[in-house]
């Protein structure tokens, strides 16, 4: 039985030693940790720990693959990690205490929220300069960017508002009061809609891109759990556009929604306190960070079945996977 | 059977062959079959009582324990994902306890006499009465099993197939176990006394209910006593089975005290060194 196994083992991570590089690494920021995690997604194994300035959050990395990006939110600063070395190589300037951001579809610019400042700030990574700084609602946090680059989503916390800026004036053209502390801002792939959810509101808010109005807020309900255990904060809609995940945050889940019927179809059970999804280049996976158990939950994305979880660093908090 | 002992008897003085040991323990296997069959509510409450911990029990217990990762698992489980192993123990320890209950009954009804004067070797009676046992053991937990399913608990395909060994010596040494007790009651009123002093203790102060870390962070002395059990063993063994796995040293735990309870129940039950003589000497019947 055991040699089965490692027989399977051996040709699972088979196509990935024929691969160069750090194609399908999986980063994840660990906030407490002061740390990056890299974790293989074929073996599904940690590969390496990468030390990185304080609290970091907000990860991303560039189209090539060749780039991570981290907040790292008490240093003030956006550290750049060289995937091939597994080091960090530089840093942004991006204003006081960046939590998350958002990378343009064209890799060029990267769009900041600066907690404190209740502003946007606009990157250039070719020149690494501020280009602009869009002053937005109180604790700006979510950020999203539509498919074609040219709207930029920013909700502000305290003000309870997605403000959506215009990419080539950096000007708001509208705000959308969703429900109470909106953390994350998620374009489904074919730009139609945003979905922003709300935290302590409990509820995901679709708003429709074309008119800016809300057409539907889901809602969930967990048998046992009570309402306000139920944190909606990462969003991530796979690339077809059918289904999307929410990270549930206190209640250990993340749903899954159909989005064409907005109804809640299953919750999976994770790790305490899930926090941000990412998915694997190949869609197959969606991966969560759980926060208060120290760990990330693979996911099936054919059968919504959670299939390992992989201990990281402390309190993870955002993640990445290199494109192929 | 009682063909299967005249047809026997025709050969008693050649010895026997294969194939009349075979007609041997079809005839047990069908007595016990036919018997469970003919007992509807036998196969009910041996499905509902199972059904009721995982039904009501795990659902409170949900959230409580809904966090831990341990081998098999590679994840996150509900609480009543982590239980259905030991349920599926449950079924067996009832089903082994309550064979050897039939055998208690059977020896004051009088039909175990038409068994034991059977010409064949006292032990192939026995492990025939307790592979009978087994079998139908083995059915409820399969029914079960499919009940679970609909409730949400699913296993990967092949673990239904490599839970089958494993239920089986689980389901043997249980047995076993039951007919050594089985021997040593006097009455059929004292079968209550094994459901208290055996049946419990086991069930309850093993891995079924809880993960031995939690145990073990509640009480040291409890944790010991869990690893003492050989129940955990059979619990475990389901349970790594079920996910396709092989857990080594509840294999060899289970296989070591099969024997041992076979052996144990076999002297027990030999008429010129066993505790029925004892017992005979001091019992007019």
């Amino acid at each position: 039985m055991r040699q089965h196994m490692c027989l399977l083992a051996a040709t699972a991570a088979l196509p990935f030693l024929v691969q160069p590089g750090w194609a399908n690494m999986v980063y994840v920021s660990n906030e407490k940790g002061n740390s990056v995690t890299v974790v293989d997604s074929k073996t599904m194994e940690v590969v390496k720990t990468i030390d990185v300035g304080q609290r970091p959050r907000g990860i991303t990395i560039s189209p090539d693959g060749k780039t991570v990006y981290v907040c790292a939110s008490d240093d003030d600063t956006v550290e750049m990690i060289d995937t091939a070395s597994g080091e960090v190589v530089g840093s942004l300037p991006s204003g006081p205490d960046p939590e998350l951001f958002v990378l343009s579809p064209d890799g060029k610019r990267l769009y900041i929220a600066n907690e404190d400042d209740n502003l946007v700030t606009v990157i250039d990574l070719e020149s690494k300069s501020v280009l602009a700084e869009i002053p937005v609602g109180v604790e700006p946090e979510g950020m999203g960017v539509s498919p074609d680059g040219k709207t930029i989503v920013n909700t502000s916390e305290t003000t309870n508002m997605a403000h959506f800026i215009d990419a080539s004036t950096h000007e708001i053209t509208d705000n959308v009061l969703v429900d109470s502390r909106p953390r994350f801002a998620e374009f489904k792939p074919d730009g139609s809609e945003v979905w922003v959810s709300a935290e302590i509101g409990g509820t995901v808010s679709v708003i429709d891109n074309k008119t800016r109005a809300i057409t539907k807020k889901i809602t969930f309900e967990i048998q046992g759990l009570r309402a306000e255990q139920i944190q909606p904060v990462g969003v991530a809609i796979t690339s077809d556009g059918k289904k999307a995940y929410v990270a549930l945050g206190p209640a250990n889940r993340v749903a899954v929604v159909n989005t064409e019927t907005y109804e809640v179809e299953k919750y999976i059970l994770v790790g305490q306190r899930v926090w941000q999804l990412g998915f694997t280049p190949d869609g197959k996976s969606v991966i969560s960070t759980n926060g208060l158990s120290n760990d990330i939950t693979f996911i099936d994305t054919q059968t919504d079945e959670p299939i390992k979880s992989v201990t990281v660093g402390q309190l993870p908090w955002g993640v990445t996977v290199a494109p192929n | 059977m009682t063909n299967a002992t005249i047809s026997a008897e025709t050969y008693q003085r050649h010895g026997f062959g294969l194939m009349q040991y075979l007609v041997c323990l079809k005839g047990i296997l069908v007595r016990e079959g036919l018997r469970y069959l003919h007992q509807r509510e036998r196969f009910v409450s041996s499905l509902v009582r199972p059904l009721l911990w995982l039904f009501i029990f795990a659902a409170g217990f949900r959230q409580v324990l809904g966090v831990s990762i341990i081998p098999p698992y590679q994840t996150y489980v509900l609480y009543e994902v982590y239980i259905t192993p030991g349920l599926c123990g449950m079924i067996l320890l009832f089903s082994g306890m309550q064979s050897s209950l039939s055998m208690v009954y059977d020896r004051e009804m009088g039909n175990m006499r038409t068994l034991l004067v059977s010409p064949f070797p006292r032990w192939f009676l026995l492990v025939s009465k307790l592979l009978a046992g087994v079998v139908v053991s083995i059915v409820q937990v399969y029914a079960f099993l499919l009940i679970a399913w609909f409730w949400g608990v699913k296993a990967p395909a092949i673990g239904y197939l490599l839970i089958l060994p494993a239920l089986f010596l689980g389901g043997m040494m249980l047995g076993g176990l039951g007919m050594l007790l089985s021997s040593m009651i006097k009455q059929l009123e004292n079968f209550a006394g094994v459901m208290n002093f055996v049946i419990f203790p086991m069930y309850f102060a093993s891995s079924a209910l809880y993960p031995l870390w939690r145990v073990q962070e509640a009480s040291p002395l409890l944790y010991k006593i869990c690893l003492f059990n050989p129940f955990t063993y059979a619990v475990e063994l389901v349970r790594f089975a079920f996910y396709g796995q092989i857990e080594w040293v509840s294999l060899a735990v289970v296989c070591g005290f099969t024997l041992l309870f076979m052996a144990g129940a076999i002297i027990a039950y030999d008429p010129s060194r066993g505790l029925t003589v004892r017992k005979q000497e001091g019992a007019p019947n």
